[in-house]
């Protein structure tokens, strides 16, 4: 496997957009090939070469290809967008749409990643040494096709909205994450190992959510069935199986509706369903004191 | 003023009779004419197919639906957006593209009128900005009239002189160019939570068929003498066996007979008629009738369709067609918008994937290639997509190259996922006709025109008429391959559009000089229907009428007005 270096030599004042940085289109490039590159910033088009130092070869293929990103790259999007093949390496922190739309091939971003990491992926590994955006492994905006293949991997923690419409493909995510996971989904895994707020699975349709942390609200939507011994992250664990959204729709297979599933740590009995209880009726009565008629009306 | 000669080419002009001869066409001031001086710029179409601008009778590409198809369908510009070249405005969007796009992709293949098919008179002034801000073609818009409730209370009480009356004042207050009907009575009834799915249906509430509403219009659009006939989506649309309904349609117009100065014959236009032509009652055997529709169509002169060729794309559709939008969204899951017009219409948005791996998309497929290729006068049945419904109008270059090469629509038919499936439920494997470069020119121009009841000033090239011009870079006596057609269709040689260079070597080059054709129907001074208006306006409607009439200027920059006069 060949290596080509690029070190980012100037800051762009906006952001720059750098989709022909994957192993795909910088292979079997001459150095000037790729220098001549276009990027863009706004509604302007320059070249790879005014922003970066390129050094180092390209192999004849996506395959032979390892492209490693220097410098400070947080102002660079679409870093390893579509590529198919080969290793893209950011050394640092990055800005939005890392590995969107990839269908293969290895991305390591060592640093943090802002949103859309992984949108409408297809296949490859996306692994982020640090935290990531919202939106990871989602679909497009008003797009109803989400990540379908491969594995992406947080170490750290992710915003909100992880895996929107997601179809298939696994993302792990070993820190915690924001509200709103596997909204809408059709397929796929997630695996947070950390803690998370609210919204698991909210109008989800198939697909599986492992939690291993806390969650603070519970959607509606879910019941629970029975405790179940599954794999998670390579590891066999015993979780309890909550199934939803019970509100969408779901197709049946030999008349049993297919539920998305939600997998937590089995509870104490008693213990937090009190909790539970608890907090539902602290809810119930801001949601009263919110919407209380005003002093002296004839309202019951 | 500016002279053109386009020289040498290999001219089909049905309005002239011109089937392949070599000869050159003579522009001045923007029309046609016999010959101009030595001073004429010359363009050598050698070798070269040279036919009149084409003409589109049915798309939606203006107004509030066609927006909200961009609004919330931002996945569809996707990857597709570009920068504008040669002065010209940035590009966007596959199923629903920006104006900008609409206009320039519709002259780069030499299209030169475009007709939107769907105008809620309530948003007209939406429906004219955007068609404002469609460069190059010339437009006009048809206000939907087949579940309006001054139609439905008037005809329900046989008022033919009212129903006329009121067709002539809100084609006036909208800038209107004909009466369309989209699911006579089926969309007003979606409003109450239901549909009409036979002729026979009534309407809640106002107690009328589907079967008086059609009558009742093309009695009313002859009365006036309007250039364009009374224009339908039937009832019943997209489901298995609705070809009975389309038959049962075209049965209500027996015994009409044009009444108009512009040489139009017909008193129906039927559109989209794929979406008509199904067999089976259910999607497991769910066939083609193109065959049984197509028999009706070739043996009534006063009546046209259009196709709604399928073009195997992901696509968006959205029609005035309620509860049909609401059905496809059950049927594919995918997003939905909805809305009601208060007393004059609605309109649901749907994205849909004809994909070519399910079998009744391939089905759908072949059906729109059959009615064509079946047509047995071009000049009455034409080619469209009902954009953006069963695909992009910019795919008009790959239906040509179907139903002109039986060898390009073999390659796709026989390769479908459940090409044998499709081949048993449908009749295109046997169909060997190819159309010639005549009979596209009939079903994309002459036809069209006429039809309009525009054949004096759009799809031809006889003196007199509008100087649209347009050389496609293929020539007919050589051979040539069937991606070439498409090539060719795609992306014109030239285009002059009313005597101007639009187009050259498939760019544009110029902004032309756009129109929009709206049609002025003079009747008698109608008291009743004035305080019938000013009355629905007083009760029911949200917006005042001083804000609800199109008046020129900002919505009409360059108006194109045809004058009707129904008086007597
Ligand atoms: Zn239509």
């Amino acid at each position: 496997m060949e290596t080509v270096t690029l070190t980012i030599k100037k800051a762009p004042t906006l952001y720059l957009e750098a989709e022909a940085t994957t192993p795909d289109a910088l292979a079997g490039k001459s150095l000037d090939q790729i220098r001549a590159l276009p990027v863009y910033m706004g509604n302007e088009e320059f070249t790879l070469g005014e922003f970066f130092e390129i050094a180092g070869a390209p192999g004849a293929t996506a395959a032979d290809t390892r492209v490693v990103v220097k410098g400070d790259v947080s102002r660079v999007k679409y870093l390893g967008m579509k590529m198919s093949a080969g290793e893209l390496v950011i050394e640092s922190n990055a800005d939005m749409y890392v590995g969107a739309w990839m269908t293969g091939g290895t991305i390591t971003a060592k640093g943090n990643v802002d949103s859309f990491a992984g949108t409408g992926m297809k296949g490859g590994e996306l692994t982020i040494m640090g935290n990531a955006g919202n939106y990871i492994g989602s679909a497009y905006r008003g797009d109803w096709r989400g990540m379908q293949g491969g594995r992406i991997r947080v170490k750290g923690n992710v915003g909100s909205d992880t895996g929107y419409f997601m179809n298939g493909g696994e993302i792990v995510i070993e820190g915690n994450a924001d509200v709103h996971v596997g909204t809408h989904a059709e397929g796929g895994k997630i695996v947070i190992k950390g803690n998370a707020k609210s919204r698991l699975g909210g109008q989800m349709v198939e697909g599986t959510i492992v939690l291993l942390g806390t969650v603070d609200v519970m959607m509606p939507g879910f019941k629970y069935v029975r405790d179940e011994e599954i794999e998670v992250d390579g590891e066999k664990m015993t979780l309890s199986l909550y199934v939803g959204d019970l509100g969408e729709r779901h197709r049946k297979r030999k008349g049993e509706p297919i539920y998305g599933k939600l997998y937590l740590r089995p509870v104490k009995a008693g213990e937090d369903a009190a909790a539970r209880e608890a907090r539902l009726a602290r809810a119930r009565e801001a949601k009263k004191a919110r919407f209380a008629p005003p002093e002296g009306s004839a309202s019951a | 003023m500016a002279e053109y000669l386009i020289k040498n080419g290999f001219v089909f002009d049905p309005v002239t009779g011109v089937k392949g001869d070599k000869k050159d066409i003579a522009v001045k001031d923007g029309k046609i004419v016999d010959s101009v001086s030595s001073s004429a710029k010359v363009y050598d179409a050698s070798g070269k197919t040279v036919m009149a601008g084409a003409v589109e009778v049915h798309a939606h590409v203006a107004g509030p639906k066609v927006n909200e198809g961009r609004n919330y369908r931002p996945e569809d510009k996707l990857f597709g957006t570009r920068a504008g070249v040669n002065g010209m405005r940035t590009t966007g969007g596959f199923s629903i593209p920006t104006t900008f796009k609409t206009g320039y992709a519709y002259a780069q293949m030499g299209y030169t009128v475009v007709m939107e098919a769907a105008m809620p008179p309530l948003y007209a002034r939406h429906v004219h900005e955007e068609i404002r801000d469609t460069p190059i073609i010339d437009e006009g818009a048809f206000p939907v009239f087949g579940n309006n409730w001054f139609v439905l209370e008037y005809l329900k009480n046989n008022e033919l002189e009212n129903t006329a009356a009121y067709i002539s004042w809100l084609l006036r207050a909208t800038k209107g160019y004909a009466v369309k009907v989209v699911n006579p009575g089926g969309t007003e009834a979606w409003a109450w939570g239901l549909n009409c799915l036979s002729v026979n249906d009534p309407v809640p509430y106002f107690d009328i068929t589907p079967a008086q509403i059609v009558k009742g219009l093309i009695e009313a659009n002859e009365y006036l003498g309007l250039p364009h006939s009374m224009h339908i989506h039937a009832n019943n649309l997209g489901n298995p066996g609705n070809y009975t309904t389309t038959l049962d349609t075209f049965r209500l117009n027996e015994g009409f007979k044009a009444n108009n100065r512009f040489g139009r014959e017909q008193t129906m236009h039927h559109t989209h008629v794929q979406f008509h032509s199904y067999g089976g009652d259910n999607w497991g055997n769910f066939e083609s009738k193109s065959d049984a529709i197509m028999d009706y169509v070739n043996a009534h002169p006063n009546l046209t369709i259009d196709t709604g060729n399928v073009t195997l794309d992901e696509t968006t559709t959205m029609t005035a067609d309620g509860p049909f939008e609401h059905h496809l969204t059950e049927l594919n899951h995918l997003k939905w918008a909805n809305v009601d017009v208060e007393l004059e219409t609605a309109a649901g948005i749907v994205p849909y994937v004809y994909s070519p791996d399910i079998k009744v998309c391939a089905i759908q497929w072949a059906i729109g290639l059959e009615l064509a290729l079946l047509a047995k006068d071009p000049m009455r049945c034409f080619i469209t997509t009902d954009h953006p419904n069963a695909g992009p109008f910019t795919r008009y270059p790959r239906i040509i190259k179907w139903l002109m090469s039986k060898e390009a629509r073999e390659e796709r038919l026989t390769t479908f996922k459940h090409a044998d499936k499709v081949i048993s439920a449908t009749h295109l494997h046997g169909l060997d006709r190819e159309l010639s470069f005549y009979e596209i020119a009939q079903m994309t121009r002459a036809g069209p025109a006429k039809a309009l009841g525009l054949m004096g000033t759009y799809g031809g090239l006889a003196p007199g008429m509008d100087a649209d011009v347009v050389v496609y870079d293929i020539n007919p006596e050589a051979s040539f391959t069937p991606d070439q057609i498409e090539q060719a269709f795609t992306a014109a040689a030239l285009v002059i559009k009313t005597g101007v260079p639009v187009v050259e070597n498939g760019v544009v080059i110029n902004n032309g000089n756009k129109r929009t054709l709206w049609v002025d129907a003079k009747v008698n001074e109608n008291p009743q229907v004035l305080r019938d208006v000013e009355e629905k306006f007083l009760k029911y409607y949200s917006v005042s009428l001083n804000n609800y009439e199109v008046k020129g200027g900002h919505y009409i920059p360059n108006p194109y007005a045809i004058e009707v006069d129904a008086t007597q």
